[in-house]
């Protein structure tokens, strides 16, 4: 086991950087994905409000992996075609956007109508308003599921070993294959990817934290 | 239709140019198929201290709140100074919500629900609109802050979140806010209806104190004293229209119209 780690680290470590940033950037991608999409689908006008509530609808109602396939291997065929990481990260964050969308739209309708009276009558424009007062105020209440979500994005990356993107998932696949000890390479990974989780959600745990003080 | 004469406490109807004037004309507000505001007009001069009553559903709070567009009327005109926004015509033009801010700008409201942003101090609520909106330096807002929060009592809780504040500190904070953006005209919308009856008084005073600066004033309230002690004028709103209008001692003593006997005699003084 010893002399498999030793053999796999320098392939795990490219791996789980692949994986990190995949996830990292896919993330925050989602979370303007999600923003635009709560926006529109709460104060656009209806042609953009029909979009919206039909992307979130398809998003949902279909698999990820379904998704990312389709991305992949099926827009070529209409003449898109898209390198496997850029994919990858394009269908992550739209498919965590659309969660995303109905998170932050949530976080927005619950800070009151008052706040938005209060903006307004000051003679605050639309973007001002939701800007400095009630973004800041949803923020706090939508971290705790974007926590959520930033770690089941760490966890969907792993999707990403099916169209060849090797990061951690593809590493235990093609080492085990190669040393035919699968066990092992997955528990291995399995591992990891459970450390990096662990540390997310001590990292949310604090924020949270933080956020609480700051009303007082 | 509009038969309230607006004429009734010798205000004179011509001003000299460039005194600044409030005016509503016959505004009309429907809700769904309640016809809530049937045509107020009233006109208020620089330094007048406007207080208006009635019972609930007579349409006031929805007024108050038509002057600076929080609620958009059906139809009528409304003036703020050389600002005027005709309505009706609900044509979203760029030019008009342009307008329709800067006379926000100078019909500052103060709500009954206080409203004041949870997320920053009573320092940073107060000079959040000079710095947004009307674009003035961090440091000159802070200043003008204090020493709004010192006008209002408050000086010392100039780092304290809503939260560590009474209702009538808050509400304070409030006033300070709406006279950061240096108005011509503050709207109060039930100031005191929101607070335990012992802090009312500390509000009402922060708000005598702002008449006697000759702040203009219009102030939607129940607070039959504070009307006889402060206002210039008390019009007595009752489903919809201005059934009375004129000085306090006429309107709150003698009534003339029975919606406003009958209601003052429900209302304690």
């Amino acid at each position: 086991m010893l002399e498999l780690l030793q053999r796999a680290a320098p392939f795990l470590l490219q791996a789980l950087w692949m994986t990190v940033w995949l996830g990292l950037v896919s993330f925050i991608l989602s979370l303007m994905v999600g923003f635009v999409v709560a926006v529109a689908r709460m104060y656009g006008p209806w042609p953009l409000r029909f979009p919206a509530i039909a992307f979130v609808s398809l998003i949902r109602g279909t698999p990820l992996l379904t998704q990312i396939l389709l991305v992949y291997y099926g827009l070529p065929q209409l003449g898109f075609t898209i390198e496997a990481i850029p994919a990858v990260i394009l269908t992550l964050a739209l498919h965590a956007g659309a969660y995303t969308s109905e998170d932050i739209r949530g976080g927005i309708q619950s800070v009151d109508k008052g706040q938005w009276e209060a903006g307004y009558s000051s003679g605050m424009t639309f973007a001002q308003v939701l800007r400095r007062i009630v973004a800041p105020q949803a923020v706090r209440v939508i971290t705790p599921s974007l926590g959520n979500r930033f770690i089941t994005m760490m966890k969907d990356t792993s999707l990403a070993s099916v169209v060849t993107v090797v990061e951690l998932t593809r590493v235990a696949e093609q080492i085990g294959s190669a040393s035919f000890r699968y066990m092992q390479m997955f528990v291995i990974v399995a591992v990891i990817y459970w450390v990096i989780n662990s540390l997310l959600s001590l990292g949310q745990a604090k924020l949270e934290e933080r956020m609480r003080r700051a009303y007082r | 239709m509009n038969s309230q004469n607006s004429n009734l406490a010798g205000v004179p109807h011509t001003h000299p140019a460039g005194v600044c004037q409030i005016r509503a004309e016959n505004i009309h507000k429907r809700f769904g198929n309640l016809e809530v505001l049937k045509g107020v007009s009233l006109t208020v001069n620089k330094g007048e201290v406007v207080v208006i009553m009635g019972p609930s559903g007579s349409g006031k709070t929805t007024f108050i709140r038509c002057l600076n567009f929080l609620e958009e009327p059906d139809q009528g005109q409304v003036m703020v100074c050389n600002l005027d926004v005709a309505c009706g015509l609900r044509v979203a033009s760029r030019e008009r919500s342009s307008k329709i801010r800067q006379l926000r700008v100078k019909a500052a409201m103060v709500f009954q629900s206080f409203n004041l942003y949870p997320h920053m101090t009573a320092l940073g609520n107060v000079i959040e609109g000079p710095i947004q909106v009307l674009g003035m330096r961090r440091d000159e807002a802070v200043k003008s802050g204090e020493q709004l929060l010192a006008k209002v009592g408050l000086a010392d809780k100039r780092d304290e979140h809503p939260s560590r504040l009474s209702g009538g500190q808050k509400q304070r904070v409030a006033i300070a806010r709406a006279l950061a953006m240096n108005p011509e005209v503050v709207l109060f919308d039930e100031p005191t209806s929101a607070l335990d009856p012992e802090l009312h008084e500390e509000v009402l005073q922060t708000m005598r104190q702002l008449a006697g600066d000759g702040m203009t004033m219009i102030v939607v309230t129940h607070e039959v004293k504070f009307a006889h002690e402060v206002a210039d004028r008390v019009v007595f709103m009752a489903d919809g229209v201005v059934v009375e209008e004129g000085l306090p001692q006429e309107i709150l003593v003698n009534p003339q119209h029975p919606r406003t006997r009958s209601f003052l005699r429900l209302v304690d003084h």
